[in-house]
């Protein structure tokens, strides 16, 4: 690339502080024009910090910013774009009961009168142009999490934004939705549009930015060409030492059938069907990975077999044993209570994040107590155990929290989701069912949370992994079950299977292959 | 038969008027995103001031040799009805919009507080003009039904439709205004976004406090002009003591009947008013007077079943309303 003294954007030393923690030191970075900068880094490294001073979130407490060239102060998001700067953040701040256009336009100066449809096809033909796909009459609450975000860039390219910044954009979408939002950032982007992109996905840092800029623990390390570097050094610049990108398969000889999940069937919240005739076994020492367009029925699978909520038609047979005896339970039926004190053990992080399971304004002590304070007897319920619980879990699962006492909302992403995972493995269940586990962490995060899962397999215990990203599926899994509108397509060896097998899994149901299902 | 229908349709009229104003006042104010349950409050504010300003106008002239005018002194009620709504909200604003109080405490408090005022008030002036407080006669005039030329002497339409006082009017037109400003105003749009999703709209730059302000001090100058629509009407300019009994909180109540349309206010303050003198006109032998007392809070407890029930999105509570807005900071 041709070295341009024309940047749109320049930071030249900022330095920004919290009390006494330091988010950025003397970090700097340059967006040239027309291009896409990736910043890469891990959770707290100061990326989306540094990304709120140039939307006018937050103030530097040193350093300067320029944008073309001129010396700006930013004092607000407003003041932001009005310099052309439009951040996209990760939660999105739109009207739920406004359509898309509405959102586009508010807040806006003009004519006093709204012309809904002259607006409305405003918006449409700026959708149009970079290759969207929305009804800017659609009210935000019918839409899709990708279709709000579609809504959240509209709205800074109706403002003129030249400079977009999206804040880990993909966290949220599957693999082709994602492939649409690249192919709108590269048309932006040959409109003359300079994007940084936030992420910490090395495969997708690879496929769209021109350059990468690493940050790491606050501070700046270094920018590197995209066309010359590989997932290995960025991994290494992110990290600060080189560490393996391979998911671990320890080979653990399968165990005796757990659970048995026989034609399930049900509607989801709507009225829709969501599962449909739904079969699968799942063993000891197993790894099951489940795959999966979103909304294939994974969230519905997740909440029957927990009992919250009910079926239409099917089993969920549990293998247990009465007085000695081996028996085969429905679960169907019983309470969730009832379910979870048989050993299953569900732990499902939703797109927001703070999981099903978790109080946020509760401490951690409160939280790991959700499951266990039935077993106390008397008035008064044990606080002692489940604090020594939390305890242990901080240690064990490296826990970044100022201690038991705080709410569990304020921690990050990652960490409440370990406390999420940690507090459903302490209960020794015999099935555990996590889906999204690694959701927006990081690499170290998702790794430590692979190995968790690992050693849960090698004590015996049925695992069930619904998970997005088909790599780690195929790394991690022993078998991949696959929905598809809420059937199973296929069941297949991870060890044996392709990327391909599996695209076209989840995009239509084939005859069922009794063998593939034996698996 | 069908006379009665027609005298009990002018009564409701008269009856919901303030109703309405009471509700498209509360409309505005929840539509910012803040539930003011000081409407109550607010109107017994309203009902003493306006009633005190159109007395104090009168006796000053009076002292002065002159003869009082009742448009003038019409306007001063309306004013000072006004001013007295918008102080109650302001105060409510300032607590709950500055200092982020609870807002259902300080609205329940702003109605205890008017409550007091207006009592206090209206015996306290009483007191003053020897026994009880009254305005003249070309005061009540200025309050009585108009004569609108040619309109007001149409056969059956007349005296259904253009023999009512200016008031009727004037929130007949409020309520028209303001389902105008929420459907198709960009300053209504960006209002609608405060109360429903404060965080977005101030990440699109629309100042928040000025709108959360804007909107509910003007909501309750409305409140106030409801109540003195009962001071100055319902008792004909006689200070009743606890004149407003309860119509602040129908009020509340028709918003959320209205879906929180101040359109959709004026067909559901006309049920209530009528509800409310049905008594009067429509007589069931044996039924108790009290049964007839009851039905609007009946009607008021049986909306909120139904409209619990109810789950479009658009016809809800405002998402933010009765919660308070502090911008996300680290």
């Amino acid at each position: 690339m041709e070295h341009t003294t024309d940047c749109a954007v320049r930071m030249r030393h900022i330095t920004k502080t919290f009390g006494k923690v330091v988010a950025n030191r003397d970090v700097s970075l340059d967006l040239r024009a027309g291009e896409i900068l990736a910043l890469l880094g891990e959770n707290g490294s100061g990326k989306t910090t540094l990304m709120n001073m140039l939307s006018g979130i937050y103030y530097p407490d040193h350093g300067e910013i320029f944008i073309k060239g001129e010396p700006v102060t930013i004092r607000s998001p407003r003041e932001a774009i009005e310099l052309g700067i439009g951040m996209i953040h990760q939660h999105f701040k739109l009207v739920d009961v406004f359509t898309a256009a509405e959102n586009v336009i508010l807040g806006l100066p003009g004519s006093p009168v709204l012309d809904r449809r002259r607006l409305e096809k405003e918006v449409a033909d700026l959708a149009a142009r970079y290759g969207f796909d929305i009804d800017p009459a659609k009210k935000v609450y019918d839409m899709s999490v990708s279709e709000k975000q579609t809504v959240e860039i509209l709205k800074v390219l109706y403002r003129g934004a030249e400079i977009l910044i999206l804040d880990e954009p993909t966290a949220v979408l599957t693999p082709q939705e994602t492939e649409k939002l690249f192919a709108a950032l590269r048309n932006m982007k040959k409109d003359g549009k300079s994007i940084i992109i936030i992420t910490h996905k090395l495969y997708e840092v690879l496929s769209i930015s021109d350059r990468v800029e690493i940050l790491r623990k606050g501070e700046y390390i270094g920018v590197v060409d995209t066309g010359t570097t590989d997932q290995d050094q960025l991994t290494e610049m992110m990290v600060g030492r080189p560490i393996s990108l391979e998911i671990e398969r320890p080979a653990v000889e399968r165990g005796e059938k757990r659970l048995s999940v026989v034609n399930l069937t049900c509607e989801s919240s709507e009225g829709v069907a969501a599962l449909n005739n739904v079969s699968f076994d799942a063993y000891g020492g197993e790894i099951l990975g489940i795959a999966g367009i979103a909304g294939s029925g994974q969230k519905e699978l997740c909440e029957v077999i927990a009992g919250l909520s009910p079926a239409l038609g099917g089993a969920v047979l549990y293998s247990g044993e009465k007085n000695g005896i081996p028996v085969q339970e429905n679960l169907l039926g019983m309470s969730p209570d009832e379910i979870a004190r048989k050993g299953v053990s569900m732990a499902f992080v939703p797109e927001d994040r703070l999981g099903m399971g978790l109080v946020a304004g509760m401490d951690m002590t409160d939280n790991v107590m959700l499951r266990s304070y039935k077993n106390g007897r008397g008035l008064f319920v044990d606080r002692a155990a489940p604090k020594a619980l939390a305890e242990k879990m901080i240690g064990e699962l490296e826990i970044a929290t100022p201690g038991v006492d705080t709410p569990v909302g304020r921690l990050s992403g990652g960490n409440v989701q370990k406390v999420l995972l940690g507090r459903e493995i302490a209960s020794e269940p015999s099935v555990l069912i996590v889906a999204y586990p690694v959701r927006g962490l990081d690499i170290n995060s998702s790794y430590r949370i692979y190995d968790l899962l690992n050693e849960q397999k090698k004590k015996g215990v049925a695992v069930i992994f619904i998970g997005e990203d088909l790599d780690v599926l195929m790394q991690l899994c022993d078998r991949i079950m696959v929905l598809c509108g809420g059937q199973v397509s296929g069941i297949v060896d991870a060890r044996s299977t392709t990327k391909d097998e599996l695209g076209l899994l989840m995009i239509h149901v084939e005859k069922f292959d009794d063998e593939e299902a034996a698996g | 038969m069908l006379d009665t229908l027609g005298r009990l349709f002018v009564a409701a009229v008269l009856a919901g008027t303030p109703l309405l104003l009471g509700a498209i006042g509360e409309i505005l104010t929840e539509r910012a995103g803040n539930l003011n349950l000081g409407v109550e409050g607010m109107m017994f504010m309203g009902a003493i001031s306006g009633l005190a300003g159109s007395y104090t106008y009168e006796q000053a002239v009076l002292a002065g040799g002159g003869t009082p005018s009742g448009v003038v002194s019409a306007l001063v009620a309306l004013v000072c009805s006004l001013a007295a709504g918008m102080l109650g909200a302001l105060v409510y604003s300032f607590l709950t919009i500055s200092l982020r109080a609870n807002q259902n405490v300080t609205g329940l408090t702003l109605t205890i507080f008017g409550t007091g005022f207006g009592n206090f008030f209206g015996e306290y002036i009483g007191q003053n003009a020897g026994g009880y407080v009254a305005v003249s006669s070309v005061t009540k005039d200025a309050f009585s039904g108009l004569d609108i030329p040619v309109l007001s002497d149409l056969p059956v339409v007349g005296p259904l439709l253009f023999q009512y006082n200016w008031l009727v009017y004037l929130a007949l037109a409020l309520a028209l205004a303001m389902g105008w400003f929420f459907a198709r105003s960009r300053l209504g749009l960006n209002l609608w976004a405060v109360g429903e999703d404060p965080a977005a709209a101030d990440a699109v730059g629309i100042n928040v406090t000025r709108y959360k302000y804007a909107a509910t001090i003007i909501g309750g100058g409305i409140c106030g002009i409801g109540g003195m629509y009962m001071s100055m009407v319902t008792t004909s300019g006689v200070w009743v003591h606890n004149c407003v009994s309860g119509y602040g909180w129908l009020a509340v109540a028709l918003v959320i009947f209205a879906t929180w349309r101040p359109l959709r206010g004026i067909f559901v303050a006309l049920i209530f008013g009528g509800l409310t003198i049905m008594r009067m006109y429509i007589t069931i032998p044996g039924l108790p007077v009290q049964i007839y007392e009851m039905l609007p809070y009946v009607a008021t407890i049986l909306v909120l079943v139904v409209t619990s029930m109810r789950s479009s999105r658009e016809h809800a509570q405002p998402k933010s309303c009765g919660l308070n807005y502090f911008r996300e900071e680290r």
